[in-house]
């Protein structure tokens, strides 16, 4: 069997789970909107109480929140591994997929998977569109594809960091609680990288790239043309980071003890 | 009582067993506030201060929110949820104690270790790095302490409560999110509640999330200071005592309609 016809056969077992907990299914679209409008809020209310964020307006800063949505929603998607080391490593499910004739993080990521998280995408557009028309924006005829291939870029370099941590769990089974600090700090990635000293900048740009999922792909286009390097390495940044990833898990799979029964 | 400071014990133990991934977390903590003291810097341009918190009184609060969330913080509803969804409930009903205190037990031992051994250090690493303002002032402290501990009863209520709601409706994954989401915004951990427009502060005053994390913050950042401290923990105990209420419905209720799904 091919992987695209096993991730059809998943997507339909997905589906019928999802039915059987129809109320659930409407709170969890419900608690992702909430989600997605606490950061907006977190905006606005500092915009309540100054003007500039070091030269950036409240509109173009909205903007960036909405391009970051995109990527955003495709990572939490597809990549639910969170709760990998819970799930998988303590429990010993992981003893179930190795046995198993497919890639062991492909059959992960299918088991994880959260379809209703693609609802994301649509808040981000209008999110971006809003804030687009506010600040009078135009679009090019290569806006389109170069946003595609920013918003790829962007959703992998978000998997490459969480498969990372989440390999960190062959070697050492315990628990971490890093997760929910780590997507804290993907926060920062969203607001202009020039506010944070060296150090942070440094680490946002080039060990945590959480900036490539937020500002430097969005100052493209808000024509801020001193970013442009940036915004082009994007993709770059996302296929590396991926690529070691993937390369991690496949040393470190290895590695696995099964520790539950 | 014995029974439950055995559980207290063994949770601290247990956790105890795997501490050395929690040095990984004192980094992360560290790079986290670093980055929200520049965010704040920049939010702040030049300005003396914002609704009375100078850059430096809103770094302290930033840093004592995220220490104090690893002491109150637990993830008991999601356990309840398992239990209940595998059936194991069923087995922890019959034993000698009650079930609900016995989580919350289980919970003080997880928030007792995290206090140790990684609220402490990542807070003394921060205070090396960047301009905290800690206070001389002994009874500041003091009411620190029991500002944590009362935000950690409420943080657990809500938690039970949550949980709980597993036995009506069976997959309870999209309400714990959304609490997850509610508390982050209305406890005040990433914004002061006083940032807030009035209208939408006074609104939040009939709600618990504020005392979660908004008042032990303000407190240690002397935010609040004199009267306002009483006040605000008098406040804190209150709802301890309300949100008794709902959980005791709830667990009545629960029992009666409890379906065991497996096992």
């Amino acid at each position: 069997m091919s992987h695209l016809s096993i991730f059809v056969q998943y997507v339909g077992q997905y589906m019928k789970t999802r039915l059987t907990y129809r109320s659930d299914m409407v709170v969890e679209i419900m608690s992702d909107l909430l989600f997605q409008a606490v950061n907006l809020i977190f905006i606005l209310v500092v915009f309540g109480h100054t003007n500039l964020l070091s030269g950036w307006s409240k509109d173009e800063i909205i903007f960036i929140y909405g391009f970051f949505l995109v990527p955003f929603a495709l990572f939490s998607t597809f990549f639910n591994i969170w709760d990998f080391n819970e799930r998988y490593i303590v429990k010993g499910e992981l003893d179930r997929i190795l046995t198993r004739p497919i890639h062991s993080l492909f059959q992960v990521i299918l088991e994880r998977m959260e379809l209703e998280s693609m609802f994301g995408v649509v808040t981000g557009l209008a999110v971006m569109f809003y804030a687009g028309s506010n600040l009078g924006l135009t679009i090019s005829w290569y806006d389109p594809l170069l946003f595609l291939l920013f918003v790829l870029g962007g959703a992998f370099v978000y998997a490459g960091i969480f498969i990372s941590l989440a390999t960190i769990s062959f070697w050492s089974d315990s628990r971490t609680d890093i997760m929910p600090m780590m997507y804290n700090i993907g926060n920062f990635g969203r607001y202009p990288v020039d506010i944070y000293n060296q150090i942070i900048r440094y680490v946002l740009t080039w060990i945590l790239p959480f900036a490539f999922v937020g500002v430097y792909p969005a100052a493209f286009f808000l024509d801020k043309t001193e970013w442009y390097g940036y915004a082009y390495l994007t993709p770059v940044m996302g296929i590396f980071f991926f690529s070691l990833s993937i390369f991690l898990w496949n040393i470190g799979v290895t590695k696995y003890r099964g520790a539950g029964s | 009582m014995g029974k439950y400071l055995e559980m207290i014990r063994i949770r601290f133990l247990m956790m105890l067993a795997y501490r050395t991934n929690y040095y990984s977390g004192i980094i992360i903590y560290s790079i986290n506030i670093a980055a929200y003291y520049f965010l704040w810097s920049a939010i702040y341009g030049g300005k003396e201060d914002i609704q009375g918190l100078s850059v430096i009184q809103m770094t302290t609060y930033i840093a004592v929110a995220w220490m104090a969330r690893a002491f109150y913080f637990n993830n008991i509803d999601r356990e309840i949820a398992i239990e209940i969804k595998e059936g194991k409930v069923a087995v922890e009903m019959i034993r000698p104690y009650h079930y609900l205190n016995m989580k919350t037990m289980a919970a003080l031992g997880e928030g007792i270790f995290r206090l140790f051994f990684f609220s402490v250090p990542g807070m003394f690493l921060v205070s090396l790095v960047f301009p905290l303002q800690f206070s001389a002032n002994p009874a500041t402290w003091g009411f620190f302490g029991i500002s944590i501990l009362l935000s950690f009863v409420i943080n657990t209520q809500i938690n039970l409560m949550t949980g709980i709601f597993t036995f009506f409706i069976f997959n309870n994954d999209g309400l714990m999110r959304a609490k997850r989401v509610v508390i982050d915004l209305f406890s005040g951990l990433i914004l002061p509640i006083s940032f807030y427009p009035g209208w939408a502060q006074s609104g939040m005053e009939w709600f618990p999330f504020m005392y979660i994390s908004y008042v032990p913050s303000m407190i240690f950042s002397e935010g609040f200071v004199g009267q306002q401290v009483w006040n605000a923990l008098m406040m804190q105990g209150l709802w301890c005592l309300l949100l008794l209420v709902p959980i005791q419905v709830l667990w009545v209720l629960a029992k009666k309609q409890m379906v065991i799904q497996g096992g």
